[in-house]
């Protein structure tokens, strides 16, 4: 393999393994934060339970998150590092701005937060728990500002071949934040309260010591997760939409639209046989003006094809191949959707049975709760998939290709051995966290406050 | 003073934040194994820490926000340049930040004691950071084109080796007197002893550092005079310390080491000062805050958000400290 192959796999790696941590801790934060809330004006020491149970959970999740974000943060360096030279006006300033703003926020207060149980006032303890909500969500708008440039730069001029900022409110109310904020924040708060319900869901199935803990979470769960994944289909439509003015390349690819059409139609199932820019249909059930309806609200309209926009940008950014990976944009499209339709369904079942008082009487629907906490990780994992290849071959859109942004000096061995490193240290965390986010999952709020009370904290 | 150099400062301050808060934090992860006899005083240790390490460790990642934001081509050419160091720091970081959440999840002592050794080296390797960061003032070959054209060897040179000892050394020192401010009892009395031994060769070792870097670099011949007052009075300050400790001052011990972190971090960057990386194949090719700046407009937004956040920061990080300000002992109700 080459070395940008190697520095695209390893960056593949380390952001889908990251953001396997991220969304949790965007929504759950806010979660925990209401019920400590209820528990501060209401008394209830119920709440007080359902805080410490799912609060332990999050900073379980919460340490992965941080120190594999860590990695991020250096490799636009250390494998990237003509982009770096290329973006760091720009990139740089999010980025900065992310770390001030934000990481000293949500890591201080955490850190207060778990220790400080017996050391603040009850309603400043759930304050800090808020700040680290603030702070997780704050980290994710700016660094959703800084991917933004990359789909759609925007206050910038090009200078001796380096893009310079010119304008900083354009770079952080770029159109395309608009619509991706939104989209990650309320698919992070679907993750958990769908997290919030399957694990909620075990308990009430098991019989639990402490039913009432796991029925108060599994209604706050459920309300969640109805409003936010309505919510996050309703942004998503209009980031695609978004996405089919400022990335016509994308919106073509995660269509399988070889031939632009008005009305355009929309794919059922499609294959397509692809070589380089070289794209051809081998399967295609496609419904007619039902794609131009949902870019434009119109029965009409023309949406671009592939062949079209390849030959566009050939003549105007050179020969090369323009195209990326349809299959992969088609299907990890598709993959996203699909989930997130299920989701809806099964909040809104969800909703009914809490709202009548039946949620324990169809044991069956909470069986499948529990494996359904794996949806939201599959929609956003396919999210980002299709975010980052659907824009290939550009690394920024229209002014830097993924293959001019490589480290010039970094070997493809160095390569390999940082990748292997990095992903069996990954590995290893994974099994570990995992293993320890079931263990602690299955414990109920009884068992870990033994627990507590016989051990310290580390 | 225009707003590169103001930069380069701020870049300053931040790593001088990230040795003096983190170098506690790594000592006390270094000591763990030695002055935690048992599973009880071990957590007492990793507990003084525990609710500051992540806000600390940020000094870090905001160090390496700062670089990227507002010099590019240093961020660029370091990162890429010492390519193996950083994967094994940031190795180092990811495991240590997950022992801190792991190592009492579990009851089993095999579990903890595998945890503990992951802290150990987790805070053994980013100590080892000023190997690195003296090459920036020795020199490393960096072409025409801000390209490091070393390998990994070519900074394991030994006055850069002798500041890796003298990180080592040096956090230890200071955690263990960190950690005889944050416990009592026989804890407490323990990590003074270990603080007082480690004082000679801490002082021995930085002051071989010091006079290696003035015969290897070309600070002699850059420097007017009165600049050598800066890593001699941080030899002073340790010295203070050390003898601060003997008579039981160990506020003023831990202020003194403090003094010498930011004197030590303040001498690198006046060496340095205007190149931000020393090309030793050709002066002319050495990087410097306006070669390797993002443009002004950039540093001047920059200038404003560090401006507005900075000072918010440095206050509620503070209240953090103040909060757990209690000594900790062995019977401490060290609840969730």
């Amino acid at each position: 393999m080459d070395a940008v192959t190697l520095a695209r796999l390893q960056f593949g790696i380390t952001t889908v393994y990251h953001f396997f941590f991220v969304p949790l801790t965007l929504g759950l934060p806010i979660l925990v934060a209401i019920m400590e809330t209820v528990y501060v004006r209401t008394g209830n020491e119920v709440y007080k339970r359902i805080t410490k149970f799912w609060g332990k959970l999050l900073v379980i999740n919460f340490a992965v998150g941080v120190v594999t974000g860590i990695v991020l943060e250096f490799q636009f360096g250390m494998n990237w590092s003509e982009y770096a030279r290329f973006m760091g006006d720009i990139f740089g300033v999010p980025l900065a701005t992310e770390a001030l703003s934000s990481f000293f926020l949500e890591s201080t207060f955490l850190g207060v937060w778990i220790f400080g149980w017996n050391k603040l006032p009850k309603g400043l303890h759930a304050a800090t728990m808020w700040l680290v909500a603030l702070g997780s969500n704050l980290s994710g708008l700016w660094i959703l500002i800084a991917n933004s440039f990359m789909q759609q730069p925007v206050g910038y001029a090009l200078v001796g071949g380096r893009a310079q900022l010119t304008d900083f409110g354009a770079l952080i109310t770029n159109p395309n934040i608009v619509t991706q904020y939104p989209h990650v924040l309320t698919s992070g708060i679907v993750t958990a309260a769908f997290f919030i319900m399957g694990i909620s869901a075990y308990h009430l199935l098991k019989k639990s010591y402490d039913r009432e803990a796991f029925w108060k979470s599994f209604r706050i769960g459920a309300i969640t997760a109805i409003i936010g994944s309505v919510l996050v289909i309703l942004v998503g439509h209009a980031q695609t939409q978004h996405i089919a003015q400022s990335q016509p390349m994308k919106m073509a690819a995660l269509e399988a639209l070889v031939q632009s059409e008005d009305p355009a139609s929309f794919s059922l199932f499609s294959i397509v046989r692809q070589d380089g820019s070289d794209v051809s249909e081998l399967v295609a059930i496609r419904i007619p003006a039902v794609l131009s309806l949902l870019t434009y609200n119109r029965f009409s309209g023309e949406v671009r094809g592939i062949e079209d926009i390849q030959a566009e940008y050939a003549g105007r950014f050179g020969r090369d191949n323009y195209v990326p990976p349809v299959m992969l944009s088609y299907f990890t499209f598709r993959i996203m959707v699909g989930a997130g339709f299920l989701l809806v369904l099964l909040a809104l079942v969800a909703v009914i049975l809490v709202w009548r008082r039946k949620v324990e009487r169809v044991p069956l629907f909470l069986k499948m709760l529990i494996p359904a906490i794996g949806l939201p990780y599959i929609a956003n994992t396919a999210g980002w998939l299709l975010t980052e290849m659907g824009r290939q071959p550009w690394i920024v859109y229209g002014l830097q290709k993924t293959k001019d942004a490589i480290s010039p000096t970094v070997t493809p061995g160095m390569l390999v051995f940082s990748l292997l490193f990095f992903t069996s240290v990954y590995g290893g965390l994974m099994v570990a966290d995992i293993y320890l986010l079931i263990r602690f999952a299955k414990w109920g709020t009884a068992e870990q406050e033994q627990v507590e009370q016989a051990a310290l904290t580390y | 003073m225009d707003l590169n150099t103001l930069w380069f400062i701020l870049i300053g301050v931040l790593f001088a934040g990230f040795f003096f808060l983190e170098g506690f934090d790594y000592g006390v992860g270094m000591l763990l194994p030695f002055l935690g006899k048992d599973d009880r005083v071990r957590r007492v240790l990793i507990n003084t820490v525990g609710p500051h390490w992540d806000g600390n460790e940020v000094w870090l990642i905001t160090a390496g926000g700062a670089l990227f934001a507002a010099f590019p081509h240093w961020y660029a050419t370091m990162f890429s340049g010492f390519y193996m160091v950083f994967v094994l720091v940031l190795l180092a970081l990811i495991v240590r930040g997950v022992a801190f959440e792991f190592r009492s999840k579990l009851e089993s002592a095999r579990w903890r004691n595998l945890w503990d050794w992951v802290l150990f080296t987790g805070s053994l390797l980013p100590s080892l950071l000023p190997v690195a960061l003296f090459n920036l003032l020795r020199g490393v070959p960096i072409d025409a084109k801000m390209t490091y054209q070393g390998s990994l060897v070519t900074l394991l040179n030994l006055p850069a080796l002798v500041w890796g000892l003298a990180g080592v050394l040096g956090f230890l020192f200071h955690g263990a007197i960190f950690l005889s401010l944050k416990t009592a009892e026989e804890v407490a009395a323990q990590a003074r002893a270990t603080a007082r031994e480690l004082w000679v060769p801490t002082l021995v070792v930085l002051l071989v550092a010091l006079i290696a870097s003035a015969l290897t670099t070309d600070v002699a011949t850059r420097w007017p005079t009165a600049l050598f007052l800066l890593p001699l009075l941080a030899v002073v300050a340790l010295g203070i310390s050390g003898l601060s400790l003997q008579k039981s001052r160990f506020g003023i011990a831990f202020v003194t080491v403090g003094i010498t972190i930011l004197l030590v971090v303040s001498s690198l960057f006046f060496g340095l000062y205007p190149r931000v990386m020393v090309s030793s194949l050709n002066s002319d090719w050495s990087l410097t805050i306006y070669t390797a700046s993002s443009s002004a407009y950039t540093l001047r937004i920059m200038s404003y958000i560090a401006l507005a956040l900075v000072p918010v920061v440095l206050l509620y990080q503070a209240w953090s400290y103040w909060v757990f300000r209690q000594r900790l002992v062995r019977e401490s109700p060290l609840e969730y």
